[in-house]
């Protein structure tokens, strides 16, 4: 029975990257492939930083740190940095997307499309 | 000097991504100072990737760790793994490097007359820079997370360059599409990244290596990267997303991106063979990696025939080629674990495919570049308005001649040195790869001949009567290109010789790797 609440963040990852592959791979709109790809990142993110978890351990900080053991940070570090990335990209998608519905007063990946072939 | 050459593999990374950050400052003062600060600062990446690489070639791998007392401390203390940051620079790094430093140095040097019309020059030059660094620090990462990174830091400002001319509006469909393509290659890299922490609770590329078990989660992590890395380098059946960036960026930028793919490329090589090496399946993977090249090489020529767009028929000729180098390195892979076919035949599919990547690295920047100079000239891309521009374009003819002989693989070039070399250790490993491989270049050579006679040949036509030569540091920018072509094509056995067979056995030899993070180190 104890195992349930650990696996619990990991089956929350993997259901928030199925709903993403879901939302990229079936919906048009820009925004909404957007969002898609920030539900992506958020699963990402949860799985990395639920593998730093440790039943019992201690946060790394040397002040006043209390008797037991302390959880190596990489795992938060590496959530962290990849939040900030995450940050970026979204960033520079929605301004690129203003920019095509500047130019072709659409949203519908159909139909601001010029390139094929 | 020497502590020039000790703290060269940061340096590399670092004098890119400050003088970026620089660029917009001192381009207030005047666009002649900032445009002599880039081209001095790749100027000088480029003499210490020269240093660095002469110093690997003599003495080894090259360790450097970050906050470490001293650069080859990779286990502080007698830890048993490493922790901190790592940069590991091998033959197989540093020939990728080579091959950045130079393409990224014409680039900027061409970008001074082709981009002088356009507006926020300033960013355009800190997002190159940008682009630099991040493409760097991908070759020369030790642990999958930085990796990752860099990766990440090379698509942001790829995906801005390639839409910076955002007047119009294919140039921010194709940003938008590589941002997304990136994006989402970049997460499904970081989550196989995740699936080996969460075994082996290090990210250091040989320590995994070392420990690697090749369990059910490792071969769901291998094919998380293999998808991630596929997607990214624009390998057919993810290719969609490639012609479409390619063509609408500006051409000294198509140039660029063409090697953050062979970086992409790169991570897909040190993947299978230094992180994986022989745990891995050989046979199978290496069939999957010869099946994707050959796919590629095939509907990327087949696509290029009928584009007018002229650089989006050599966006899809650059699809092709990388096949060639996918065929060479996968025969090399599915033989690793054999030694003997390994050495009759399985080293030189390897050092064939590398040289591809060195050669392809030369003439498809060219031949965007030339494209970029019929741009220039002419406002268009459509092959089919354009003519009789050979009468007063006579360097950039001679420069597009160069490139197309060499791409088609006519003897003297180098394009035919690299592509023999496959042609002849793949026929011994699977006659069938060699004859496709070798239509693949007939039809190659056929639709370039076409493009050549489309764009150079004819009459003059009289609303191009009055085009010049492009200017003068264009013209530099490929011939620094075109002067590559043509050493590497009078002395492809020194080339070879001197760079590209320690890269393959960088590549094969997977115990130097490890053994330089995991031996010694130690006080």
């Amino acid at each position: 029975m104890e195992y349930i609440p650990l696996n619990f963040p990991f089956l929350a990852a993997a259901l928030l990257v199925g709903v993403s592959f879901y939302i990229m791979i079936f919906k048009r709109n820009l925004i909404k492939l957007i969002m898609g790809i920030a539900i992506l990142a958020s699963g990402v993110n949860l799985f990395l930083v639920s593998l730093g978890y440790r039943a019992g351990g201690n946060a790394p900080i040397y002040t006043d740190v209390p008797e037991g053991p302390m959880v190596l940070p990489v795992p938060q570090a590496l959530t962290l940095t990849s939040i900030v990335i995450n940050v970026a990209v979204l960033a520079l998608m929605l301004t690129m997307v203003i920019h095509i519905y500047r130019h072709t007063g659409s949203l519908d990946s159909e139909k601001s499309r010029k390139m094929k072939g | 000097m020497d502590k020039l050459l000790t703290h060269s593999p940061i340096l590399i990374i670092v004098i890119p991504l400050v003088v970026a950050f620089l660029t917009p400052l001192i381009g207030r003062a005047g666009g002649k100072a900032r445009n002599v600060l880039v081209v001095a600062s790749l100027a000088f990446v480029e003499f210490l990737v020269i240093i660095l690489a002469r110093d690997i070639y003599l003495n080894g791998i090259h360790i450097y760790t970050l906050g470490a007392a001293s650069p080859e401390l990779t286990l502080p203390g007698g830890a048993m793994v490493p922790i901190r940051i790592i940069l590991e620079v091998d033959a197989m790094s540093i020939f990728m490097g080579i091959i950045w430093a130079t393409v990224s140095l014409t680039a900027a040097i061409y970008s001074i007359s082709h981009m002088a019309s356009e507006t926020g020059q300033n960013r355009f030059y800190a997002l190159l820079l940008l682009m630099v660094a991040g493409t760097f620090g991908m070759m020369f990462a030790g642990d999958l997370f930085n990796l990752f990174v860099f990766l990440e830091i090379a698509s942001i400002s790829g995906a801005a360059l390639i839409a910076f001319r955002t007047r119009f509006a294919d140039a921010v469909e194709g940003g938008f599409k590589y941002i997304v393509i990136s994006a989402v290659a970049g997460l499904i890299f970081l989550f196989g990244v995740g699936l080996l922490y969460a075994q082996y609770n290090s990210l250091n590329i040989g320590f995994l290596a070392n420990a690697m078990q090749y369990s059910t989660l490792d071969k769901i992590a291998l094919t998380l990267f293999l998808v991630a890395l596929t997607i990214k380098t624009g390998m057919v059946p993810l290719h969609m997303w490639y012609p479409d960036s390619y063509t609408v960026a500006p051409a000294n930028i198509t140039a660029m991106l063409v090697i953050t793919s062979h970086a992409c490329m790169y991570a897909v090589f040190r993947v299978c063979f230094t992180l994986y090496g022989i745990t891995l399946d050989p046979a199978t993977v290496g069939w999957i990696v010869i099946i994707i090249g050959l796919l590629t090489m095939f509907v990327g020529v087949t696509m290029a025939v009928f584009q007018t767009d002229v650089m989006r028929f050599m966006s899809y000729h650059a699809i092709s080629q990388m096949g060639y180098m996918w065929l060479g390195v996968g025969v090399g892979l599915a033989v690793l674990g054999n030694p003997g076919a390994l050495a009759t035949y399985g080293r030189a599919a390897i050092s064939g495919g590398i040289f591809h990547i060195l050669n392809h690295a030369m003439y498809k920047p060219l031949l965007f570049m030339t494209a970029g100079a019929l741009y220039h000239r002419t406002s268009t891309r459509d092959l089919n308005k354009m003519g009789g521009l050979g009468h007063n374009m006579k360097f950039t003819l001679i420069l597009y001649i160069i490139g197309t002989l060499s791409i088609a693989g006519i003897p003297p070039l180098n394009g035919f040195a690299s592509k023999f070399l496959i042609y002849e250790s793949v026929y011994q490993f699977n006659p069938i790869l060699a004859v496709i491989a070798m239509l693949v270049s007939i039809i190659t050579l056929a639709s370039f001949t076409k493009a050549f006679q489309s764009a150079f040949t004819g009459p003059q036509l009289p609303e191009y009567k009055d085009v010049k030569e492009v200017p003068k540091s264009m013209l530099i920018g490929m011939g620094i290109l075109a002067a590559g072509i043509i050493f590497t094509s009078i002395f492809p056995g020194l080339v070879l010789e001197r760079i590209v067979y320690p890269a393959t056995d960088a590549l094969i030899n997977q115990g130097a790797y490890i053994n330089a993070i995991m031996g010694g180190g130690t006080p």
